[in-house]
C-alpha cells in the first residue's frame, strides 16, 4: 500500500480517536493558539523594543529600519509557532518510564500539508514584493544630486568632488539633505564602502564603477567602514564622514582648495615641507596606504601591522629607500616577510620616493 | 618484516617514502624547467613547495599508503591479489590506520579524522575569541588573525561538516539499504585517504612564509592572487578535499541506485538514504565549480594567467559567480544529510511514522533544484548587474517553503508520539529550535535592502553559525549519539550526553545570539580589532564561547570512556525498524548473512506487527486489505515487544 493510500485510509477513518493523554484537556489546539498568540505579542513587543540599528542618518535608513520591523513582526510568530508545538509535544507526549508503546500510525494529512505549503509561500512572496518596492525606492535617482568619487586602496579611502573640482581628500564631507551619488572604485583589491548610519554599502571592484545613492538627513560625524576583507590592515580601514549644513560644506570645500593651492594638499595641516612643485612626503605616506599598516606619530598614523616608522633608530636614507623598494631585504624582528607590497619601487616615481624617504628621515623621534 | 619489505608493502613506511620521492620529483621538475628557461633563481622555493610539496608529495603518499595497488596491478595486466577480504573489518586499533575497504571501518576513519580537524578548527575559534574579547591587539597580530578565521572556516567546512556526513553515511547507508558494502570499496578508501592530505595542507599553511592563507574561506580574488605562499595551501588543499567529496558522492549514487535490497523501492527508502542521494547529486554537479575557481586562482598566481587581472582583461566578479555557484549549494550539501538524520532520530525516538514521508522526500529534491538558482544572493553588494538581485531574492525566499515543509512535518511527527527524551532526541529538538532561527535570519538576509546593510557584518557570522552549528553540527551530534551503539557496540552515558546537550545549547545561543545585534549595529566581520562601542557584547560573546568550547570536552570524555568501558549495546536499543538495527552491534564484518527482503515502509511505528524488512524469503507482502504492509509472521526485530 502506497503512502498516499495509507494517508487516505487514515483520513477515511475520520478524526483519530481522542488521545487519552490530552483527553482531560478541553480544546488543546485552541489553548496552544491562545498561548502562541500571547507569546508572539510579547515576543514582537520585546524585539521591537531592542535598539538594533545605529542612529539613522539617511532617508534610506528609516525605510530599511521599518522593513526590518516588518520582518521581525512576521518572524516572531513563526518561531513561536514552532516552539509552542515542540514544547507542548515534549511536555504532553513524553514517554512515561517503562512505556514501550508507539504513537498512533498517522502518516500524513493532505489538508495540513497544503496549508503549510500555501501560507509560507504567500508570506515570502509578500515579503519579496515589499523588499523589491523598498529597494526601488531607496535606489531611485534623485534630482540635483552631487557626485562624489570614492577610491579604496589598501588601507585607506580617498574622495573626489568633481563638481567642486576638489580631489583626493581624506575626509568625507557631505551637505545635509542633498542627494549624493557615490561612484566607487578601487586601486587594488576588493573593498566595501559602508556607512552603518546610512545603511548602504557597495563593494569597490577592480575594473568596475559601482554606485550607491544616499541622501544624508542628519548632521554628525559617522564612520566609513571597509566591510570587505582587503588584507592585513582591513580592520584599520576606517575613516569619517561629516554631514554638515550646506554653508559649512562650501566653507570646507574652499578651505580644502586653498590648502591645495598652497601646496599642502590633503593633510590636516602641519608636517608639510618641500616647495610647491615637489611631491609632499606626508601626503604620499597616507595616499599610498603606509598609514594603514604603520605607526608614525608625525602623520598621526597608529596602525600596528608593521613596525613603527617613527622609531627606526639609527638609519640612513639608503636603508629606508631599500626597505620601501624591497621590503623583504631586511625584515624587522617580530614581523613576517612578504606582507608589505613589493611593488612600491615601480608605483612611485623617483621624485616621490625621494620625498617619502626624506619625510620619513625627518619624522624620526 | 624487514625494513626493505616494509618499504615495498603498502603502509606508512611506503607512504613516507612515496611522499619524499614525490617531493623530490616535483623539485627536480621545477629545477629542470627553470634552468632550461634560464630563470633566476633556479631554486625558487615557492614553486618547489607548490609542485613538490602540495601536488607531488600528496600523490606519492596516496600511492605509498596503498590506495592504487590493486588498480596498478590490474592496469599493467599483472595478476591482482585475489580479494581475500583481508581488507575488511578492524580487529585492533591499528587496522584503522591502513587502507581498508570495509565501509564500516572507513566510516569510523572518516568520523575520527574529521573530529580531529573539528578540534583543531575549534581551538582556532577559541584563540580568535580571546583576541576579540577586548578591542585592541592582545594575543595575535592582524595577519595571524586573518589566518585564524580563514583556516578555521576552511577546516570546519571542508574537513569537518562535509566529510563527517560522508562518514556517518558510509557507516549507515549500506546497512540501511541492505547492501554488503559500498559499490566501489577501493574508491571509497581512496576518497577517505585524500582527506588527511587536504587537512594537513591547510594546517601546514601556518608554517609557510608569510603565514597561513588569510583571505577567508571565500578566497576572493584579486586579494587571493597576490597574498603570500600560504594561499596555495588552500587552493590545492581544496582540490584534494573536493576530489574526495566527488568520488564519495558518485559512490553513494551508484550504491543507492543499484544495491538496494530486494523490495526496497525508492518510496521505501529511509529518509537518510533520500537525503544522501540528493546531497550526492549536489556534490557531483556543484563541486567541480569550486575546483575550477581555485584552479583559476592557482594559475593566476603561479603561471601568470589573467583570469582576475583587470588590467589584462580579467574579470573579478567571475570569481565570485563561479565560487558561489558551488558554495551556495554547498550549504545544502552541509544540511541535507542532517535533515535525513533528524528524520531518523525523531521518528525512532518519538515512536511515530515520519509525517508526510513523500513530501519530505520531494522537499529534498526541491531544495536541490532551487539550491542552484540562488547563488548570487551572496553578491547583493558586489556590484553585479542590479536586476539579478530580484530573481535571486525571490528564489532564495522560496527555499523557505520546502524547508518549512520539513520543519512542520517533524513537528507533526512529534505530535502525539511517545517521546523518549534521549540525547539524540534532545539534539534533534535543539536543531529544530536553532535551525528555525537560522532560517528566519536567512529570509531576512534574502530581502535585498536589509542585506545591503548587514552583508559582511557579524549578522552574517551569527546566521552562518545558526545554520551550520545550530543546524548541521547539532544533527551530527544527534546522529553520532543515535548510531553510537551500532558503531561501537557499546552504550554511551546518557547523563553526560544530556549535560553535553544543555551546555552546548545554552552557550551556543549566548555566543552567537548577540552577534545578530552587534552586526546590525555596525560591526563588520573578519576584523581583528573593532570600535570601543562593541566591547561589552564582545566580552560576553567571548566568555560564552569559552564555556561553549568546554562543553565539547564532555562529549569527548563520554565517547572515549563509553567506547572502552560502556555497557554492551544490544542489536536494537532504540527498537527502530530500519535494517541497520536488525543486525548485531557492531554489525558483522560482511553486514548480512542473508540479504534482507524489504516488505514495508521504514517507519511503521504503531502499526501492529509491521516490519520494514525480513531476513528469510517470505511471500511478497500483499497490498491492500490489511492496514500494515507487513510480511505477516516475519521475524520481529529483536528487542521489540
Amino acid at each position: 500500500m502506497s503512502e498516499r493510500e495509507r494517508v487516505q485510509a487514515d483520513e477515511a477513518k475520520g478524526p483519530p480517536e481522542e488521545d487519552p493523554r490530552i483527553a482531560g484537556e478541553k480544546h488543546p489546539v485552541a489553548r496552544m493558539i491562545a498561548i502562541g498568540v500571547f507569546a508572539s505579542l510579547v515576543g514582537i513587543a520585546i524585539t521591537l523594543q531592542i535598539d538594533w540599528f545605529p542612529e539613522p542618518a539617511s532617508t534610506a535608513a528609516d525605510k530599511i529600519d521599518t522593513l526590518y520591523d516588518v520582518l521581525l513582526i512576521c518572524s516572531v510568530p513563526v518561531f513561536v509557532l514552532v516552539m509552542t508545538i515542540a514544547i507542548y509535544s515534549v511536555v504532553r507526549f513524553r514517554a512515561k518510564p517503562g512505556d514501550m508503546g508507539d504513537g498512533p500510525p498517522i502518516h500524513g494529512n493532505t489538508r495540513l500539508e497544503i496549508i503549510w505549503v500555501t501560507i509560507p509561500f504567500i508570506m515570502v512572496t509578500a515579503l519579496a514584493i515589499y523588499g523589491w518596492i523598498t529597494l526601488d525606492d531607496i535606489e531611485a535617482k534623485q534630482k540635483n544630486d552631487m557626485v562624489v568619487a570614492v577610491t579604496g586602496q589598501q588601507f585607506t579611502w580617498t574622495f573626489d568632488y568633481p563638481s567642486e573640482r576638489l580631489k583626493g581628500t581624506k575626509e568625507l564631507y557631505l551637505p545635509v539633505d542633498r542627494p549624493v551619488e557615490f561612484r566607487i572604485h578601487t586601486k587594488d583589491v576588493l573593498h566595501s564602502f559602508w556607512v552603518p548610519q546610512f545603511r548602504l554599502k557597495s563593494d569597490a571592484v577592480p575594473g568596475l564603477t559601482t554606485k550607491i545613492r544616499v541622501t544624508p538627513d542628519r548632521e554628525g560625524q559617522f564612520e566609513v567602514v571597509c566591510a570587505e576583507l582587503c588584507g592585513l590592515g582591513h580592520s584599520t580601514m576606517r575613516q569619517f564622514v561629516h554631514v554638515v549644513p550646506a554653508a559649512d560644506f562650501q566653507k570646507w570645500v574652499s578651505d580644502q582648495k586653498q590648502a591645495a593651492g598652497g601646496g599642502a594638499t590633503g593633510g590636516g595641516g602641519g608636517g608639510g615641507g618641500g616647495g610647491a612643485a615637489a611631491p609632499n612626503g606626508e601626503e604620499l605616506f597616507t595616499s599610498n596606504g603606509c598609514s594603514g599598516c604603520h605607526t608614525l606619530a608625525a602623520a598621526g598614523a597608529t596602525a600596528k601591522v608593521g613596525p613603527d616608522l617613527g622609531k627606526l633608530g639609527k638609519v640612513d636614507a639608503a636603508f629606508i629607500r631599500k626597505s620601501i623598494v624591497d621590503p623583504n631585504a631586511e625584515v624587522t624582528k617580530g614581523y613576517q616577510p612578504n606582507i608589505m607590497p613589493q611593488d612600491f619601487g615601480t608605483k612611485l616615481s623617483k621624485e616621490e620616493l625621494d620625498a617619502l624617504v626624506k619625510y620619513l628621515l625627518e619624522s624620526q623621534q | 618484516m624487514t625494513l626493505t619489505q616494509r618499504l615495498f608493502a603498502p603502509g606508512w613506511y611506503r607512504a613516507a617514502l612515496g611522499a619524499s620521492l614525490g617531493f623530490a620529483l616535483g623539485m627536480s621538475i621545477v629545477v629542470v624547467v627553470r634552468s632550461l628557461y634560464g630563470w633566476d633563481p633556479i631554486l625558487n622555493w615557492d614553486a618547489i613547495i607548490t609542485v613538490g610539496g602540495l601536488i607531488a608529495a600528496p600523490l606519492g603518499y596516496l600511492i605509498g599508503i596503498g590506495c592504487f595497488d590493486y588498480w596498478f596491478r590490474w592496469a599493467v595486466g599483472a595478476p591482482t591479489i585475489p580479494e581475500d577480504h583481508s581488507g575488511h573489518g578492524a580487529y585492533s586499533w591499528r587496522d584503522y590506520f591502513r587502507v581498508n575497504t570495509d565501509h564500516k571501518v572507513i566510516g569510523i576513519q572518516y568520523i575520527c579524522t574529521t573530529f580531529f580537524f573539528f578540534v583543531a578548527g575549534g581551538l582556532m575559534a577559541m584563540l580568535m575569541r580571546a583576541e576579540l574579547a577586548q578591542p585592541g591587539t592582545q594575543f595575535v597580530d592582524p595577519n595571524t588573525f586573518n589566518g585564524l578565521f580563514s583556516v578555521h572556516a576552511s577546516l570546519m567546512i571542508f574537513l569537518f561538516i562535509i566529510p563527517v556526513f560522508a562518514g556517518i553515511a558510509n557507516f549507515v547507508i549500506p546497512l540501511m539499504i541492505g547492501a554488503p558494502d559500498m559499490a566501489f570499496p577501493r574508491l571509497n578508501a581512496l576518497s577517505y585517504w585524500m582527506l588527511p592530505a587536504a587537512g594537513v595542507m591547510m594546517l601546514c599553511s601556518y608554517f609557510a612564509e608569510g603565514g597561513a592563507f588569510a583571505t577567508g574561506w571565500t578566497a576572493y580574488a584579486p586579494l587571493s592572487t597576490d597574498t603570500p605562499l600560504g594561499q596555495q595551501f588552500f587552493t590545492l588543499g581544496v582540490q584534494f578535499a573536493g576530489a574526495s567529496s566527488i568520488a564519495t558522492a558518485l559512490n553513494f549514487l551508484v550504491t543507492i541506485i543499484t544495491m538496494r535490497a530486494p523490495g526496497m523501492t525508492f518510496w521505501r527508502m529511509p529518509l537518510l538514504v533520500w537525503a544522501n542521494f540528493t546531497t550526492s547529486l549536489l556534490v557531483v554537479i556543484a563541486t567541480p565549480f569550486i575546483a575550477g575557481s581555485q584552479f583559476f586562482v592557482l594559475l593566476d598566481r603561479t603561471i601568470g594567467t589573467h583570469f582576475f587581472d583587470v588590467g589584462q582583461g580579467g574579470d573579478v566578479l567571475m570569481y565570485q559567480h563561479v565560487f558561489w555557484f558551488y558554495s551556495h549549494p554547498a550549504v545544502y550539501i552541509m544540511m541535507l544529510p542532517g535533515f535525513g538524520i533528524i528524520s531518523e532520530v525523531i521518528s525512532t525516538h518519538a515512536r511515530k511514522p515520519v509525517f508526510g514521508y513523500r513530501m519530505m522526500a520531494f522537499s529534498l529534491v526541491a531544495i536541490v533544484i532551487l539550491g542552484f538558482t540562488v547563488w548570487a544572493h551572496h553578491m547583493f553588494v558586489s556590484g553585479m548587474q542590479a536586476w539579478i538581485r530580484i530573481p535571486m531574492m525571490i528564489t532564495t525566499m522560496l527555499i523557505a517553503v520546502p524547508t518549512g515543509i520539513k520543519i512542520f512535518s517533524w513537528l507533526a511527527t512529534l505530535w502525539r508520539g511517545v517521546i523518549h527524551l534521549r540525547t539524540p532526541m534532545l539534539f534533534a529538538l535543539g536543531f529544530i529550535t536553532m535551525f528555525t532561527l537560522g532560517g528566519i535570519s536567512g529570509i531576512m538576509l534574502a530581502v535585498v535592502p536589509f542585506d545591503i546593510h548587514v552583508s559582511d557584518t557579524y549578522f552574517i557570522v551569527a546566521h552562518i553559525h545558526y545554520v551550520l552549528f545550530g543546524g548541521s553540527v547539532f544533527t551530527i551530534f544527534a546522529g553520532l549519539y543515535h548510531w553510537f551503539p551500532k558503531m561501537t557496540g557499546r552504550m554511551y552515558d546518557e547523563t553526560l550526553g544530556r549535560l553535553h546537550f544543555w551546555m552546548s545549547f545554552v552557550f551556543f545561543n549566548l555566543t552567537f545570539g548577540p552577534m545578530h545585534l552587534v552586526g546590525i549595529d555596525g560591526m563588520p566581520r573578519r576584523v581583528a580589532d573593532y570600535s570601543e562601542q562593541f566591547a561589552t557584547w564582545n566580552a560576553i560573546i567571548s566568555i560564552s564561547a569559552f564555556i561553549f568550547g568546554l562543553s565539547f570536552l564532555i562529549f569527548l570524555y563520554n565517547v572515549i570512556t563509553s567506547w572502552r568501558h560502556g555497557p554492551l549495546a544490544p542489536g536494537n536499543p532504540w527498537r527502530a525498524h530500519s535494517i541497520e538495527w536488525q543486525v548485531s552491534s557492531p554489525p558483522p564484518v560482511f553486514n548480512f548473512d542473508e540479504i534482507p527482503t524489504v516488505v514495508g515502509g521504514p517507519y511503521e511505528y504503531g502499526v501492529p506487527g509491521a516490519v520494514h524488512a525480513v531476513f528469510r524469503e517470505k511471500e511478497p507482502a500483499r497490498a491492500g486489505g490489511v492496514p500494515a504492509p507487513a510480511g505477516g509472521g516475519g521475524a520481529p526485530p529483536p528487542g521489540d515487544p
